[in-house]
């Protein structure tokens, strides 16, 4: 491929490999640059550095609850948001009734995850633009997320937490008041980061007017969650297409605004996380005050996962997009099919279109803001 | 020329911000655990590493059945009638020697499947983490409890047992064939006579 | 101390002049790379190195020289190798060599010359030229690029770092380090404030402001590190470079943020000076002054690495030539009517 490229390039060009281990290309992504100076030409990413074959994994699996440890694999950053899919997917096949409290405690564990993803992406944005402390901070932050998710799940990063219409296990007694003592510490950090990193000007004129994506170009390659958030749709599965319980909840979509630059540009993408960091925390509050104390979280859990034949595609909002799972069953006891539609990958091709004649820096900042997991992108 | 200057302004206000944000956090509290001297504290319940009290296992292979990778291995052996293993702590009574029940800690992946379907929970997930190891293949975690020796010894026994129930089941199948047979030649000399009865008769 | 230098045989002279600054870069660079690390640290709600040598992992610097000692040094096959192993020499003799014209202490200075600031930028200049060696010797697309952005860097922000050095030099009408450090001493301004050019008059604060920007870009420090910027250009020039190589690498760019600080201290904050009149001058006070003046402003430098974030190759080329470059011309002229008239 690379001497395809470089033949059609002429004696001004060069042709560069950002990756697959390069410090900013968030884990094994390939960019092959076609640099005029350091003006970019041309961009093509080459993925594939991370495939684990979860599709095929999933069809080999001899029962349907395996697979939910493979899903949390695929987007690590934000394991639950990726397991709520499939088990949501599992049962409405099965049409099973999720008791009320699993359901709470998946929101607020959810939405946790959210924040914790979120942070991470924050941070590693920043990291790629040279501000080192906001990253440290933050994982600080995140590192108190895993914290609560370690006493409750009993894992820091891949939680095999979800089960078919219940939990793996309760949560602890104290989970309310951990939780609860999370959110208040955390609200003030939003603002210091704010201070820090956001609204600081160096900052801004790396971000604003860079990698501009206009809404319509937006919609044309079906992109989702912040990125799309941050052209100005205003368009959230919670909100837009309701499961679990979110339509109980009172939140608001965060979009762009343009505000210090073009609508659709990095700095709004980053700012959208930013203020979804502040919605997620309303949602677990609305949510720790609704949830009820008593019930058995793995009651409803059913022995045997036998689905009927028949396929259905189920989506949510993971704190990178929609990710949607399509699962066909044939009756027997593992899935014959699962499809995954990851954000991340379609986010991923988008690059090339938004990043054309802008420099080897700005490169990296549009990587860094549309967030992606090459887990997610390779699965 | 007044934009620029505001701009400058807005630019060097929000640089000492920032300095404003570091300098605090350069007296405020560090985070740093300094890790072999001191250790975070692993909740109950953390998932660390997976022991199996072999005591109580009655080696029903499901937690085996139920891990996605494969890496928990299961020999059982019958035990012969002259042995009674006992019961569990949980009062299940337990028929198999486990000749084998290694788990292979380098390729599991910490799901806690294995965990829920014990019957008498004795597969476990505990916290302790420091198990780093130079070789891979020391990775993999041998529970059963039983001397080579007595694995043979065992392994003979159920050998033994089963050829003796084997032969046993071959006797009574032999009897049940001669029985049969027996039978099947009384009804056939019962049918001759009979016919030659008839023959007789009518002649 | 600098005369009695010259009474003794001059090869004797010579390694002595070369002996002092030598040892103060070096003991300067292993305090200076573990201290970066500390603030680091502490601003990050970290503790930084805290093993090696007991207190606060004091030792951490030397035991990271023994092991970059003991490593390979890794030539690429396609590297000019001439100049790949003479670039990390090269940058660290430029820094180095412009250290004899700074007064250290009221009693020493390497070289009285009286072309002092000239000679010094002179020779500082050669950085580029190391740099750009480095990257194109390494035969690598990243290290060219990282050589290509500083060269066009250090050229461009050499124009305000000189014409704010001249700023000061317009008052004080020499361009030998010592006078110019001598002409601040006493504290007059205001009864108590010390002669320090920084509080002569306004427009020196903002030939300050520039001199100090202009440096952060000149020495590759964070807003303006683009030729080693990690994200993007994975380690700019040094991509190529391992062990020893690489040290001397760190060291002149470590060499360099002092001398440019010392420099500044110099031409701003009265060099040797007390800044209480007399109350603990003398010449190893005034050694402890200007080390003391220096270094505050490498840990400014420091504080504010781990502060923001990095401009972009353009932006920083817009600063330079339509913010800086013009404001310090007008902050001279201005300077030399003030001179004029009061
Ligand atoms: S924890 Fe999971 S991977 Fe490990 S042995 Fe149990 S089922 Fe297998
Ligand atoms: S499920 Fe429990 S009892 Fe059965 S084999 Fe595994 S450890 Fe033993």
């Amino acid at each position: 491929m690379l001497e395809v490229i470089s033949k059609e390039t002429g004696n001004k060009e060069m042709v560069i490999n950002m990756g697959p281990q390069h410090p900013s290309t968030h884990g094994v992504l390939r960019l092959e640059l076609v640099l005029d100076g350091e003006i970019i030409t041309k961009v093509r990413p080459n993925i594939g550095y991370l495939h684990r074959c979860f599709e095929k994994y999933a069809e080999q699996m001899d029962d349907y609850a395996k697979v939910i440890p493979y899903t949390d694999r695929m987007d690590y950053v934000s394991a639950i948001n990726q397991e709520h899919g499939y088990v949501i997917a599992l049962e409405r096949m099965l049409e099973l009734e999720v008791p009320e409290r699993v359901e709470y405690i998946r929101v607020i564990m959810a939405e946790m995850q959210r924040i914790a993803s979120h942070l991470l992406g924050i941070g590693a944005f920043g990291l790629d633009l040279g501000a080192f402390s906001p990253f440290l901070y933050l994982f600080t932050e995140r590192e108190k997320i895993l914290d609560i998710f370690e006493r409750v799940t009993g894992a820091r990063l891949l939680y095999n937490y979800f089960a078919v219409a219940g939990l793996m296990r309760d949560v602890h007694p104290e989970f309310k008041t951990d939780t609860a003592e999370f959110v208040k510490t955390f609200r003030p950090k939003i603002k210091e980061l704010n201070d820090l990193l956001s609204y600081n000007k160096i900052f801004i004129k790396r971000t604003a007017n860079i990698g501009v994506l206009p809404e319509k170009v937006a919609l044309n390659y079906a992109a989702s969650g912040p990125v799309l958030r941050g052209s100005g749709v205003e368009w959230d599965l919670r909100k837009n297409d309701p499961y679990s319980i979110y339509d109980k909840f009172d939140f608001e979509i965060p979009v762009g605004t343009g505000e210090v630059g073009t609508l659709g540009d990095c700095w709004d993408r980053y700012m959208v996380r930013v203020k979804e960091m502040e919605q997620s925390l309303r949602i677990i509050e609305q949510a720790l005050d609704g949830m009820p104390d008593e019930g058995d979280v793995m009651e409803a859990i059913p022995k045997r996962i036998r689905p009927k034949e028949g396929e259905i595609y189920v989506r949510t909002e993971t704190p990178r997009g929609e990710l949607g799972y399509y699962i066909i069953s044939d009756k027997s006891a593992s899935p014959f099919r699962v499809k995954a539609r990851a954000p991340s990958f379609v986010h991923l091709s988008m690059l090339p279109a938004i990043s054309k004649g802008s420099l080897i820096a700005d490169m990296v900042a549009i990587v860094g803001s549309i967030d992606i997991v090459l887990g997610e992108v390779d699965r | 020329m007044l934009n620029a200057v505001k701009q400058s302004w807005l630019t060097f206000r929000s640089i000492f911000t920032g300095m404003g944000v570091t300098i605090r956090h350069f007296f405020g509290p560090t985070v740093t655990l300094q890790y072999p001297d001191e250790k975070m504290e692993l909740p109950k319940g953390a998932r660390a590493r997976l022991y199996v009290n072999i005591d109580d296992c009655i080696g029903c292979n499901l937690c085996a059945r139920a891990c996605p990778v494969n890496c928990i291995d299961i020999e059982t052996v019958a035990s012969t009638q002259d042995v009674d293993l006992g019961k569990t702590s949980t009062g299940n009574p337990k028929r198999f020697w486990l000749t084998r029940f290694d788990i292979d800690m380098a390729k599991c992946m910490y799901c806690d499947l294995c965990v829920h379907p014990c019957p008498t929970n004795c597969i476990y997930m505990v916290s302790e983490y420091e198990y780093s190891e130079y070789d891979r293949s020391n990775l993999v975690y041998h529970f059963s409890n039983l001397e080579p020796e007595m694995v043979a010894e065992v392994k003979d026994k159920a050998e033994k047992e089963a050829e003796q129930k084997k032969r046993e089941r071959e006797e009574m199948m032999r009897k049940k064939a001669e029985e049969k047979a027996q039978k099947e030649l009384e009804a056939k000399k019962k049918a001759e006579e009979e016919s030659n009865d008839k023959e007789k008769g009518e002649e | 101390m600098t005369e009695y230098v010259s009474h003794i045989h001059p090869v004797a002279a010579i390694l002595v002049h070369a002996a002092i600054p030598l040892t103060i870069i070096l003991v300067y660079a292993l305090v200076a790379i573990w201290g970066e690390r500390k603030i680091a640290g502490f601003i990050q709600d970290r503790l930084g190195p805290m093993r090696v040598g007991g207190w606060h992992g004091w030792a951490q610097s030397i035991a990271d020289l023994l092991k970059l000692i003991q490593k390979e040094d890794i030539i690429p096959t396609d590297a000019s190798r001439f100049l790949f192993k003479f670039a990390p020499f090269m940058m660290f003799a430029a820094s180095y060599a412009a250290f004899a014209v700074i007064p250290f202490s009221s009693a020493y200075v390497g070289s009285m010359v009286n072309i002092g600031v000239f000679y010094l930028l002179a020779v500082t200049s050669l950085l580029t030229l190391s740099i750009i060696m480095a990257g194109w010797a390494s035969n690598n697309k990243w290290s060219l690029l990282g050589g290509m952005r500083s060269a066009a860097q250090m050229v461009s922000y050499e124009v305000p770092t000189i014409a704010s050095v001249l700023t000061v030099v317009l008052v004080a009408g020499s361009l030998n380090l010592m006078t110019v450090t001598e002409m601040q001493s006493g504290n007059d301004i205001l009864g108590f404030l010390p002669n320090w050019f920084i509080f002569q008059n306004p427009f020196l604060i903002v030939a300050f402001i520039i001199f100090f920007i202009s440096i952060l870009a000149e020495s590759h420090r964070v807003p303006f590190d683009l030729p080693e910027s990690e994200s993007e250009l994975v380690a700019g020039y040094q991509t190529e470079y391992s062990g020893m190589r690489w040290a001397m690498f760190m060291l002149a760019e470590y060499a360099d943020m002092l001398l440019l600080s010392l420099l500044g201290a110099t031409l701003f904050f009265g060099g040797w000076n007390s800044p209480f009149g007399d109350f603990m001058a003398g010449p190893l006070w005034g050694f402890f002054w200007f080390m003391l003046k220096g270094l505050s402003l490498v840990i400014v430098m420091m504080w504010i690495r781990w502060t923001l974030p990095r401009y972009r190759v353009d932006q920083l080329m817009h600063i330079c030539w339509s913010i800086l470059i013009p404001l310090s011309f007008v902050n001279l002229v201005l300077t030399a009517l003030w001179e004029v008239i009061f």
